[in-house]
């Protein structure tokens, strides 16, 4: 198992260093973060665009300044991903890339693990279900809800979602949904159970909204791989050795029927990241999120890559995650 | 419909006390796309306890299906009407929680696949001890006790480390021992076995049916065997069921069954096959046309439009089962059983006393729907004589006088050929961390005009070396040469033009046609591929009537013909550019049997006709010593024994090929039974890991019983060679005997 | 000879041949008229292409009919509710909705088959490629694939949509898109050619003597051409649903064009002030979204090659 997990992470370095490069040119060559500055009204001088360039390492070559912000070595001590260094931002030295990214990811991390949870434990009921009760309304309806929220565009219902919270608000004269932000303003003088409350209430609209695509493509694999499993001759032969039907269904289709969903739920990790941004942006949470969408518009080129390699990276670990969970659960991969 | 299901009411015997399973008048319907299809009609059988009961049939002729039905293992969208009784207890229509009762304690199943039929994710002992688990009230300690003595039973060596272990680590022919085991675990009145042994290697069928009988002496239940294989019947049960589109159609012993078969579909079955025991050079007979859709069965007899003495009343009339007028009662001293009556659904069933096959069936080669096609189709002349069929090779020596071998010109030759499949690790880098030894220096010989076989169990690597030699995959040492040609060094480009001479007939006929390209473009491609796509159309319909199909069926996709016009279509294609040397890998062991004869036939023709060399590469040794002039023996990557079919079916040498023979079931209820066996144990072993010396040492039965601890070293240290014993035949065995099997 | 023969024959059709002849029997259908048959009986899928139909003509032959066009007009009075001349109503600039709607409609439906199309052709010639030659190659190609799997497609694009200042147009956005969706038609096309390149029919076509490149076009990529058709119909699907979210967060199609996610960020906060602003896009952008995935359903369904037949 040891040299399992070990042989994966193996595979996990040369991705990430692949991706590392592809994430670089990416930003370097699409933009100049300098646009801004050259476009000034009055013009600034030479010099200031010359020493604007040396601060941000534009006076190098490409190659040099990817290896400039992979290594550190050759910089000013403000560059290096080795290092711990994420390169300075060019909204000035008062916005430091590790801190708001450390910030940031605390908020989102939150909200992905919720959806994840919800999204997850849904999709493996609803597809049990469905599939249990292959072709009847009920498994109709569910596969009707899954389509239509495969076909539902995250920011559109998230809108939706949040006006109808603040209309509920307004005509209520409550203020039973939070629609705003990861907490609220007056965090300070809470109790621990007071704060607990306040997160979890502001995470109800957010994660509904972000789990949604999630769940109606993962119950819709659930109920095929149920469904699988359920035709299966090691489900016929268990059932024919006279066990219960209900018994045969838990211990031997669903345990079976989980494993694929473990890829699946990886691969669709990705789409929780680019959902993470959408709903952010809806909520107004000041998240990871957040920081992207900032990055972009202030053309951050260091903070952008850091962004990018550090989504990277989680999808990378949530991959090896799932490499391990896969072992545990099938006997088949363990000796390989 | 109703009234066809009500024909079979009538003779149904009254059974005994003793009768564990009481089958009356089951139906199965399915719904289709297309409607509804009756995959059982009206089946009525009875087993008694400690009797087997066989259930022989074709591919969809419904026998999986009647005891699906029993075990009330069919999806809810199968009808199912009629009666089955286990201990006089209904079982048809049964609850859940009540059918869950019956199952795996009265009634047990083991089914075809044992590779799929295990649950990957738990160990062996679990899967057992839930059997146990679920009817008896004992602790987990016990259940797992139960286990390891169940595994012991069926013959699994190490059955206390065994028991911890997961499916995947156990070869086929152990899962297929587990899943007996999990059969016997309750000691059940009746345990149905569906192809126990369809998916094994003749050698490991022998020890899991040996593994069965262990099971029934120990349970003492009733046993159902339903299987294609009319060998394993005849050693196996005491009285024959035979099924044809969903119904009965002869009942009996297994000996009036086999000798004096009172239905033409039962008839034709056994002169369909391919005997060990009969005379080589029989022509064999096949059954025309194709098992009816049970989507829309004829009105009448559904074996009517097959059937070569079918009259009117066929067409119109479903005949009963039941006993032909012209057996008498019992004679004296006979003991009268309902059970055992011999009974036959044929209207002319008093005619076919004392027929044969031959007598019935013709032993043609062409494809056809109905006995009349054939007629017209060999008379009218349609079939092209073997000149006509384009430009023909030049030389033709003994053309149709099968005169084979007899120092005519070398063709095909490998010498010392090796080939070992690196085992890779994954990622990136594929290191090689091992190696597979599919193949370890063999050498053969393909003369013009005869037919080599190449006979071995599944990973011998004899289809690994059919391969080396097209060079479809590239040897690792030794070399392979046509007419003196060294082929091992050339280009793929330089290899081109060879290919005319050198095809491959594949195995699975579902498989080797582009399902999305039409039998004409398929049958063209070489055509196309060489640069002759002018007149390919002409030879491509020459083609189609070569063997033996409408040259107008061009225009149609694959899935449109059955198996056995598949295979036909893929051996047009091999013929497309007038090969010297055919390669069959396999060609007919996807086929059911009626099928397989006709194929066999026209494979025959095609040899006289072209004067083709076969390489026929097969692990059915019956069909082998039906068709080829020679035959060489491999194990784990080397020829064992090679010689004339006659001087190695007469004379088996090596104990490997003894083995092998005598794990053939023979389709002769007598034979069968009293024939002497040499029986190997185990698995073969893994060819990344051979054994030092012979490698058949480990399962060998001289080995094991005969030899000496002092003999016994050279066959651990010594790799035999492969010695000439005198008049061409020659085994690779330090004590080689001569045995007689046959 | 009888290649003329057969010809005339074939000309003459089923009405020339005895009844014995069964050259056109009813069971003889092309590959495409047995899937239609199948697809057919998809209800959902079959009503799922009227309405696409119908969505498309509204797109594309619409703005020739409609008599405003998605640009602000002096003509049109700001901030209506919808009117029989204004269906949709218009916007505080001045715009008619409705003919923004079609816009939008057609810029999403141009952008969606632009990037389904050239990342099909793409990620099938590079999965088949490495499946049909495994070993390092297949390794190397598809560590390439992993990388752009690993980026988050929508972020790929913003990043560097956002980060080219200027406007972006439909088909600058569409091919920044497919720079980073051709990876999971490819991982899809090479999990279907390794486990074809394994039938014997591959290995007829090599003991014949084809050459890769024949089998590649002419073998594999036809055998695989129900799981590309569906997987390239749901990445139609995921395009939409990703230009739309692209416009919506700023990175997308840029005004003075229009499209159905910036119509969604214009009207965000008036779904119940000023619903006719805020359901339009999102409906359609749902109404496409589901009439492709029922299409692609049923495509699944037709061509799932465990449906092809009863064995005979």
């Amino acid at each position: 198992m040891l040299v399992y997990t070990a042989r994966r992470l193996a595979v996990a370095i040369p991705v990430l260093l692949a991706a590392s490069v592809l994430v670089f040119l990416m930003v370097d060559l699409s933009g100049d973060p300098l646009a801004d500055m050259r476009l000034a009204q009055p013009p600034p001088s030479e010099e200031a665009i010359a020493a604007a360039e040396a601060r941000y390492y534009l006076d190098r070559s490409t190659p040099e300044r990817y290896w400039l912000w992979m290594t550190g070595i050759g910089g000013n001590g403000d560059i290096g991903l080795l290092q711990g260094e994420f390169g300075p931002s060019v909204r000035g030295g008062a916005f430091d890339i590790g801190e708001q990214l450390a910030s940031g990811i605390s908020v989102t991390l939150r909200l992905v693990s919720a959806a994840l949870v919800f999204a997850l434990g849904l999709a493996v009921i609803s597809g049990v279900v469905s599939a249990m009760r292959q072709y009847s309304k009920l498994d109709y309806t569910l596969t009707f809800i899954g389509f239509l929220a495969l076909a539902m565009p995250t920011f559109w219902l998230g809108a939706l979602i949040r006006e109808g919270g603040l209309v509920f608000n307004q005509s209520t004269g409550t203020s039973f949904f939070f629609t705003i932000g990861a907490n609220s303003a007056r965090v300070g003088n809470m109790t621990n159970w007071e704060y607990f409350l306040d997160s979890a209430g502001h995470l109800v609209l957010p994660t509904i909204t972000l789990m949604l695509t999630s769940y109606a493509a993962w119950s819709r694999y659930q109920r095929t791989s149920m469904l699988e499993v359920l035709n299966s001759d090691y489900v016929r032969l268990a059932r024919s050795k006279g066990v219960r039907n209900s018994v045969v269904v838990r211990r031997h289709a669903l345990r079976t029927a989980l494993i694929p969903l473990v890829t699946v739920a990886t691969i669709g990790f990705v789409g929780i990241i680019e959902g993470v941004v959408i709903t952010e942006t809806i909520f107004q949470w000041r998240g990871l999120g957040y920081f992207f969408i900032e990055a972009v518009r202030a053309q951050d080129a260091f903070a952008l890559m850091s962004w990018l390699m550090l989504s990277g990276t989680l999808v990378v670990v949530a991959n090896l995650i799932a490499d391990i969970l896969y072992g545990v659960l099938d006997p088949r991969i363990r000796y390989e | 419909m109703t009234t066809t299901e009500h024909m079979s009411d009538g003779p149904v015997p009254t059974a005994g006390h003793d009768v564990v399973l009481d089958v009356r008048d089951l139906s199965v319907t399915f719904s289709s796309e297309d409607g509804p299809l009756d995959a059982v009609r009206g089946v009525t059988y009875q087993v008694r306890r400690g009797e087997a009961l066989g259930i022989v049939g074709e591919s969809g002729s419904g026998k999986s299906v009647t005891s699906m039905a029993i075990m009330g293992l069919l999806p809810r969208t199968a009808r199912v009407t009629g009666s089955a009784r286990v201990l006089d207890q209904e079982v048809i229509g049964l609850g859940d929680a009540a059918i869950s009762r019956i199952r795996g304690e009265k009634i047990a199943m083991i089914f075809q696949d044992p590779l799929t039929s295990l649950n990957p994710v738990y160990t062996i002992g679990y899967q057992i001890a839930e059997a146990v688990l679920t009817h008896r009230d004992v602790t987990k300690k016990q259940a797992r006790e139960r286990a390891v003595e169940l595994l012991d039973k069926v013959g699994i060596p190490n059955p206390e480390r065994r028991v911890d272990q997961y499916p995947h680590e156990l070869s086929g022919g152990m899962r297929q021992r587990v899943v007996i085991a999990i059969a016997m675990a309750n000691d059940p009145d009746v345990i149905i076995a569906d192809e126990p042994t369809t998916a094994l290697d003749v050698t490991v069928q022998a020890q899991v049916l040996e593994a069965l009988e262990a099971a029934r002496r120990e349970t003492g239940a009733a046993l159902v065997l339903i299987t294609h294989d009319l060998g394993v019947v005849a050693g196996h049960v005491d009285r024959v069921a035979v099924m044809y589109a969903g119904r009965l159609v002869e009942t009996g012993t297994v000996e009036d069954v086999f000798y004096r078969p009172r239905m033409p579909y039962a008839l034709g079955l056994l002169g369909s096959v391919p005997r060990l025991d009969g005379g080589r050079h029989e022509r064999l007979t096949p059954i025309l046309g194709t098992p009816p859709s049970l989507l829309n069965l004829p009105r009448g007899c559904a074996f009517a439009p097959r059937c070569p003495m079918a009259q009117d009343i066929c067409q119109e009339e479903v005949p009963e089962l039941a006993e032909p007028a012209d057996i008498g009662a019992p004679g004296a001293g006979e003991e009268d059983d309902p059970l055992r009556r011999h009974r036959s659904a044929c209207h002319f069933s008093e005619q076919l006393a004392g027929v044969r096959p031959e007598d019935l069936f013709r032993p043609t080669s062409v494809d056809a729907e109905a006995p009349a096609e054939v007629l017209a189709a060999e008379l009218g002349g349609t079939r092209p004589a073997g000149g006509a069929a384009g430009e023909a090779p030049e030389a033709e020596p003994g053309t149709g006088a099968g005169t084979p071998g007899g120092g005519s010109e070398v063709l095909l030759t490998a010498t010392d050929l090796v080939k070992n499949f690196p085992i890779r690790s994954k990622g990136i880098l594929r290191r090689k961390v091992g190696e597979v030894q599919a193949v370890s220096g063999i050498s053969l010989e393909l003369r013009e005009h005869e037919t080599l076989a190449l006979v071995g169990e599944s990973g011998c690597g004899k289809s690994t070396t059919a391969r080396l030699l097209l060079q479809l995959i590239r040897r690792t040492s030794g070399d392979v040469r046509y007419m003196g040609r060294p082929l091992h060094d050339l280009s793929d480009a330089q290899m081109r033009p060879l290919r005319r001479d050198l095809q491959l007939v594949f195995q699975d006929p579902f498989a080797s046609l582009d399902p999305r390209m039409t039998v004409s473009d398929t049958v063209a491609e070489p055509l196309q591929i060489h640069g002759r796509a002018k007149g390919a159309r002409t030879r491509v319909k020459e083609l189609l009537e070569l063997v033996g199909l409408n040259p107008e069926h061009g225009s149609r996709y694959p899935h449109e013909f059955s198996g056995g016009q598949r295979q036909r279509i893929g051996i047009a294609r091999a013929l497309a550019l007038n090969p010297k040397v055919l390669i069959l890998d396999e060609p007919v062991s996807a086929l059911d049997v009626s099928i397989q004869a006709g194929v066999i036939n026209l494979l025959e023709d095609l040899q006289d006709e072209l004067g083709l060399s076969y390489l026929f590469v097969s692990h059915d040794l019956s069909v082998v010593r039906h068709i080829a002039d020679r035959v060489a023996v491999m194990y784990l990557g080397k020829i064992v024994e090679t010689g004339t079919t006659d001087q190695l079916f007469s004379a088996p040498a090596h104990p490997y090929t003894q083995a092998l023979i005598s794990a053939i079931p023979l389709p002769d209820p007598v034979k069968e039974r009293t024939r002497e066996r040499i029986v190997v144990t185990g698995d073969v072993p893994s060819p990344a890991d051979p054994p030092s010396g012979c490698r058949f040492r480990t399962r060998c039965p001289k080995f094991a019983g005969e030899l000496s601890e002092a003999e016994r070293v050279r066959c651990v240290e010594e790799p035999p060679d492969l010695l000439d014993r005198g008049t061409g035949h020659r085994d690779a065995c330090h004590y080689s005997q001569v045995v007689e099997l046959i | 000879m009888s290649d003329i023969d057969s010809r005339t024959a074939s000309g003459k059709g089923p009405a020339g041949l005895p009844a014995g002849g069964d050259v056109n029997r009813g069971e003889e259908l092309s590959q495409v008229r047995m899937v239609w048959r199948r697809f057919r009986r998809h209800r959902a899928a079959m009503v799922s292409l009227v309405f696409l139909g119908l969505i498309t003509a509204f797109a594309f032959v619409g703005p020739f009919v409609w008599p405003w066009d998605h640009t602000v007009s002096r003509d049109i009075l700001g901030n209506q509710p919808p009117s029989l001349q204004h269906p949709f109503g218009t916007t505080n600039q001045g715009n008619d909705v409705f003919a923004q709607t079609m816009r939008g409609t057609q810029q999403s439906l141009k952008v969606a088959l632009t990037v389904a199309v050239l990342s099909t052709v793409i990620g099938s010639v590079w999965g088949a490629v490495a499946g049909y030659y495994r070993g390092r190659v297949d390794a190397i190609m598809m560590r390439v694939v992993d990388v752009f799997l690993i980026v988050p497609l929508i972020v790929a694009v913003a990043a560097i949509n956002g980060n080219v200042r200027g406007g972006t147009t439909w088909y600058a956005v569409a091919l920044i898109m497919c720079l980073f969706s051709w990876a999971t038609i490819a991982r899809v096309v090479r999990g279907v050619v390794l486990s074809l390149r394994e039938q014997e029919f591959i290995e007829a076509a090599r003991a014949v003597g084809a050459r890769a490149s024949r089998i590649i076009f002419r073998h594999l990529l036809p055998n695989a051409a129900g799981p590309i058709i569906v997987a390239a119909t749901l990445l139609v699907a995921v395009a939409v649903l990703t230009e739309a979210a692209l416009s919506f967060i700023g990175f997308g199609i840029q005004p003075p064009d229009i499209s159905l996610g910036k119509m969604v960020e214009g009207s965000r906060t008036a779904a119940f002030t000023r619903p006719w602003l805020f359901y339009p896009p999102g409906i359609l952008i749902v109404m496409i979204c589901l009439t492709i995935n029922f299409i692609g359903d049923g495509l699944r369904d037709a061509l799932d090659p465990r449906q092809t037949m009863v064995r005979r």
